[in-house]
């Protein structure tokens, strides 16, 4: 039984390792995330404004519900730094002159805050230091208001506002070229004219306090000074990224552990009732002596938490290290000043709880059978098996097939259901492997739709404010850009019925040759002249189709109300916007031709001094590369990507070669006997073996194709439950991800085979003719 | 016994030492031995005597510690794993107490098991013919007798028209009615095909119906006895 033991405590321990491992590091993280939040008093809602003078601070704090506040000044600015000639993004904020933010306070991770007195200091944060290899002392510039400002870091900062730093509207984070910078508010305010105003506001809210009235009351006295609109913490990015995170996080605590907890217990099942069949005979004698039906459970029962218990120890040590493994990935992205690793003894009693009960439950069949048999029965041997002529010898294959084959097909349908669980094993460690790589598939095809189909642009730049579309006259004929659209990005909130959405319209070139946008199969769509097009997902949050009528409430000063029919949805897999024909963007607006940004084909050639023609371009706040954007994405992903791939690949494995193992380990033990007279007949050792892993290549070879669906179905499970507004996970199953699903199957199949094989030639076939079956 | 008859085996100092855990346990101590084509030979002794060793290692089973063996002129002792399958496969039959049949399979199915793999094999109905069988053919093991069952063991020893045919206790799990049709059985395989066979027993009223009878005590072979006078398997008593 050692072999099969071990092949038990494989599964069981696996199961545990990723319930262990997925609860502990999303309570970790959950637990880290909150004890920042509290310790460094993160903030409940948020709101960017255009300008207000100070004195509206008091008439803020009067609102009710409001709690602690405070104002702060905050601007987009390009860096330059040297060495690196991309373009990057600096979103500074500024730090009051005392030098204590009352919210979101700053972990200061390495030097000080900045001087108030100083306007050349600079506190950057922790994954931007890191990407540039700053320190303190050292020294970048910035193009602050237009001007060239040479600064010094103080300080390596982080935040609890920036957990996760990501640009606004990016698709993924990017460290290097995008940074959060903390300035003193005096410096800041002179060199963005904003002395005795302020452009940006944190708050927190009192016990009680309703929230959606303190958002409208905000809305209301900030309106006339250009606010975009407040929102909660839930609707702030690096919150809403990291509670995605533990969503995702949930759904596979869910899943996989199921998935081995239920392998374990069928095999399990198997073992023990092989066991309690081959001891009959001491069940029988104990209970002559007097042992009661109780006595004889209890036994078993020990045996089995005998048996799953080195795999549940073994499976919490693993746990928690994979938890701590976990963690560690996180942390690259997600930045907290300090990793609580949390394992709470709850979590250690259910997942104990849990193997026991499904184990025992798995074998309560067999553990029944042992204790109802009076010793008379027990002591008598076994029935004859009754077999009959099978199902598909009746179809008529039945008389080709040699006498071997018929021994391996009577013996499949003799034991259905054992044979369908056996099926049923395989194929989940085949589903558990195509999940995998499912993930990898995904994110391709969500790259190429995204950048391959419908960006066809190589760069895109931002300006500061709406700009004039001759703008792109001027860009068309600048040296080494090839081609050149404009766009126009209002930030807007869009109702339908009781459901509202805060997102942006898009407006793109009637014509566009760079943005395309693409329908549900993926063909291209144009650009209606007028009305919306929304993207599919933000379509299904709003309940919207074709042909609705939409309430668009603009964000930006005019701060107008429209009503647009929606003309079609389109499918995007990142990000959920509006698109409108720009022009018609612009009616709406009340502007002329104004546009936010352009998108470019450039000349590979000619790009660095691109780069730095838009640095100095004044108007120009922001430029964001394609290649790098991909790269990002993939960079961000990878890690994770890998470390999933490698606990999977441990899953299906363990999973493929406890069933096959198991199962080969039975019928070994059970038709020991017959095997063994039929080698003293004359036949080879490679003809029994074809008998006993023809069954399990037979099983294998249905398994397979059904581990295929099965795949399919947990991955649409997953894709359907991974999904949000940030991105979609489509569902693509490259036919590689299958192909190296059946090899992790089949490699682990062809091992326990193997070893089976070996303990199939050494027969003892003397023994066996001696002994009654 | 008349020694124009083939020699087909021919044992020499045939010695078996078991290790059971610490314990050497020497189950044959020096045997010499033929068995000549066409007889039917008893090997009689108590439990323990060494016969179904002797027995196991003449049908290729087990290896000697020392000693030699060989079937017409083969030497067994220094055959491989490979061609002491090939040797069964080819010219032994092998009879056991508790029949060995696969549970799996009819009556039928379960000589075919062997004439699908057999040189010369006879057709498996007319096999279980000569054991009496015509109307059990498409029954499984668990819809027959105890004597039925080691009828089909018989048939499927004999369907391959093996040279000799070993028995190992045929009538040991039996009661005597049925034991003796199962040793009419093998007495008419012997009589019809000519085919050499030697049955262990531990019941000395089965020696009666043997050309020749060797006695096996502790592992010797105490005494070699002719029937002068063969009983039919009929007239047994036991």
């Amino acid at each position: 039984m050692k072999g099969q033991v071990f092949a038990i405590t494989l599964v069981v321990m696996s199961g545990m390792a990723t319930f262990i491992m997925f609860i502990s590091t999303m309570n970790s993280l959950n637990f880290t995330r909150s004890k920042f939040y509290r310790d460094y008093n993160f903030a409940d809602v948020f709101v960017t404004l255009k300008r207000a003078p100070e004195s509206l601070k008091d008439k803020i704090k009067n609102i009710d519900g409001v709690d602690q506040l405070e104002t702060r000044v905050a601007a987009y600015a390009k860096l330059d730094i040297k060495g690196f000639s991309e373009s990057v993004t600096g979103k500074i904020i500024s730090i009051p002159d005392d030098g204590k933010p009352l919210l979101n306070c700053l972990y200061i991770r390495k030097g000080r805050l900045a001087d108030p007195a100083r306007d050349d200091e600079v506190v950057i944060n922790e994954t931007f230091a890191q990407a540039h290899h700053f320190n303190i002392g050292d020294q970048f510039a910035a193009v602050i208001n237009g001007k060239w400002k040479k600064l010094t870091i103080t300080g390596i900062a982080l935040s609890p506002e920036f957990v996760l730093l990501m640009k606004p509207w990016a698709m993924s984070p990017d460290f290097k070229r995008y940074g959060a910078l903390w300035m003193s508010r005096k410096a800041i305010s002179k060199a963005y004219d904003m002395e005795g105003a302020f452009n940006d506001v944190v708050l927190t809210l009192r016990p009680g306090a309703k929230l959606s009235d303190v958002l409208r009351d905000l809305d209301n006295v900030l309106g006339k000074y250009g606010g975009y609109g407040a929102y909660a913490r839930k609707d702030q990015i690096s919150h809403r990224l990291l509670s995605e995170e533990f969503k995702q996080l949930q759904t596979s605590s869910k899943i996989f552990p199921t998935i081995f907890i239920c392998v374990a217990a069928f095999l399990l099942n198997v073992v023990m009732s092989r066991t309690i069949n081959t001891q009959r005979e001491q069940i029988a004698t104990l209970k002559a002596f007097g042992y009661n039906n109780i006595d004889v459970g209890i036994h078993y029962a020990k045996l089995v938490i005998l048996i799953i218990s080195a795999g549940v120890l073994g499976g919490i040590a693993f746990g928690i290290w994979f938890g701590k493994m976990l963690g560690g990935i996180y942390m690259e992205v997600y930045r907290f000043p300090f990793f609580i690793y949390k394992l709470y003894p709850e979590v250690i009693i259910t997942a104990i709880f849990i193997s026991i009960a499904s184990a025992l439950t798995g074998t309560m069949h067999s553990l029944w059978m042992a204790a109802k048999q009076t010793p008379a029965e027990a002591m008598r041997p076994e029935a004859p098996v009754k077999y009959r002529v099978s199902l598909i010898e009746k179809t008529g294959i039945g008389r080709r097939l040699t006498q071997p084959s018929r021994i391996i097909v009577r013996n499949i349908e003799r034991k259905p259901i054992r044979t369908f669980l056996s099926i049923i094993g395989i194929s989940v460690a085949c589903a558990t492997m195509i999940s995998s790589g499912f993930f990898k598939d995904s994110i391709a095809f969500m790259v190429h739709v995204q950048f391959i189909l419908s960006q066809k642009e190589d760069m895109t730049i931002t300006f500061t404010d709406p700009t004039s579309y001759k703008a792109i006259y001027e860009l068309k004929e600048t040296q080494g850009i090839n081609n050149s659209e404009g766009f126009r990005t209002v930030p807007v909130k869009l109702k339908f019925g009781h459901h509202s959405y805060r997102t942006v319209i898009n407006g793109i070139e009637p014509d566009s040759s760079l943005h395309l946008l693409l329908d549900t199969n993926l063909k291209n769509i144009s650009l209606p002249p007028s009305g919306i097009l929304l993207t599919d997902h933000l379509g299904k949050i709003l309940g919207v189709r074709a042909g609705d009528m939409l309430t668009v409430e603009i964000l930006e000063e005019s701060k107008a109300v429209r009503q647009v029919p929606v003309v079609a949805l389109v499918k995007q897999y990142l990000g959920v916007m509006g698109y409108m024909d720009l022009n018609a963007l612009n009616r709406l607006m009340n502007e002329g031709d104004a546009i936010s940004g352009a998108y470019l084909v450039t000349d590979s050639n000619y790009r660095s001094k691109l780069f730095q023609t838009f640095v100095k371009m004044t108007r120009v706040s922001g430029t964001i590369v394609r290649n790098d954007e991909v790269r990002n994405f993939y960079d961000v992903q990878a890690k994770g990507m890998l470390f999933f791939t490698f606990i999977a690949t441990l899953m299906a494995c363990s999973i493929a070669f406890g069933v096959v193992y198991n199962s080969a380990r039975i019928s070994l033990s059970e038709r020991s006997r017959e095997l063994s007279s039929l080698r003293v007949l004359g036949y080879t050792r490679g003809e029994i073996a074809y008998i006993l892993l023809g069954e399990l290549g037979l099983i294998i070879l249905v398994a397979t194709p059904l581990g295929f669906i099965i795949g399919y179905w947990l991955c649409a499970y997953i894709a359907q439950a991974l999904g949000n507004d940030l991105f979609r996970v489509p569902m693509v199953i490259e036919l590689n991800t299958y192909a190296q699903a059946a090899v992790v199957v089949l490699v682990s199949a062809l091992i326990s085979g193997l070893i089976v094989r070996y303990k199939l030639d050494h027969l003892d076939l003397v023994g066996v003719l001696k002994t009654r079956e | 016994m008349d020694q124009l008859k083939e020699n087909f085996f021919h044992v020499r100092d045939l010695t078996k030492i078991y290790k059971m855990g610490e314990v050497e346990v020497q189950a044959l101590r020096g045997i010499n031995m033929e068995l000549y084509a066409g007889e039917l030979v008893v090997l009689l002794g108590p439990s323990g005597s060494g016969k179904s060793t002797l027995l196991n290692i003449m049908g290729g089973l087990d290896t000697a510690t020392h000693g030699f063996v060989s079937y017409r002129g083969q030497d067994l002792t220094k055959a491989n794993e490979k061609e002491l399958t090939e040797y069964r496969r080819s010219h032994v039959g092998f009879v056991f107490q508790f029949y060995n049949l696969i549970s799996s399979l009819t009556a039928r199915e379960n000589v075919s098991v062997v004439t699908e793999i057999a040189n010369k094999p006879m057709v498996p109905e007319d096999a279980l013919a000569l054991v009496g069988l015509t109307d059990r053919l498409d029954h499984f093991p668990a819809q027959l007798s105890g004597g039925e069952q080691q009828r089909v063991a018989i048939a499927r020893a004999i369907s391959k028209n093996p040279s000799v045919l070993l028995c190992d206790e045929p009538t040991g799990a039996l009661d005597s009615k049925t034991g003796i049709l199962v040793l009419e059985a093998l007495e008419r395989i012997n009589r019809e095909l000519g085919t050499a066979t030697a049955i262990i027993t531990h019941n000395v009223d089965i020696a009666g119906m043997a050309d020749r009878v060797i006695h096996l005590s502790n592992g010797r072979i105490a005494e070699v006895t002719a029937n002068k006078v063969k009983k039919s398997a009929s007239e047994l008593q036991w």
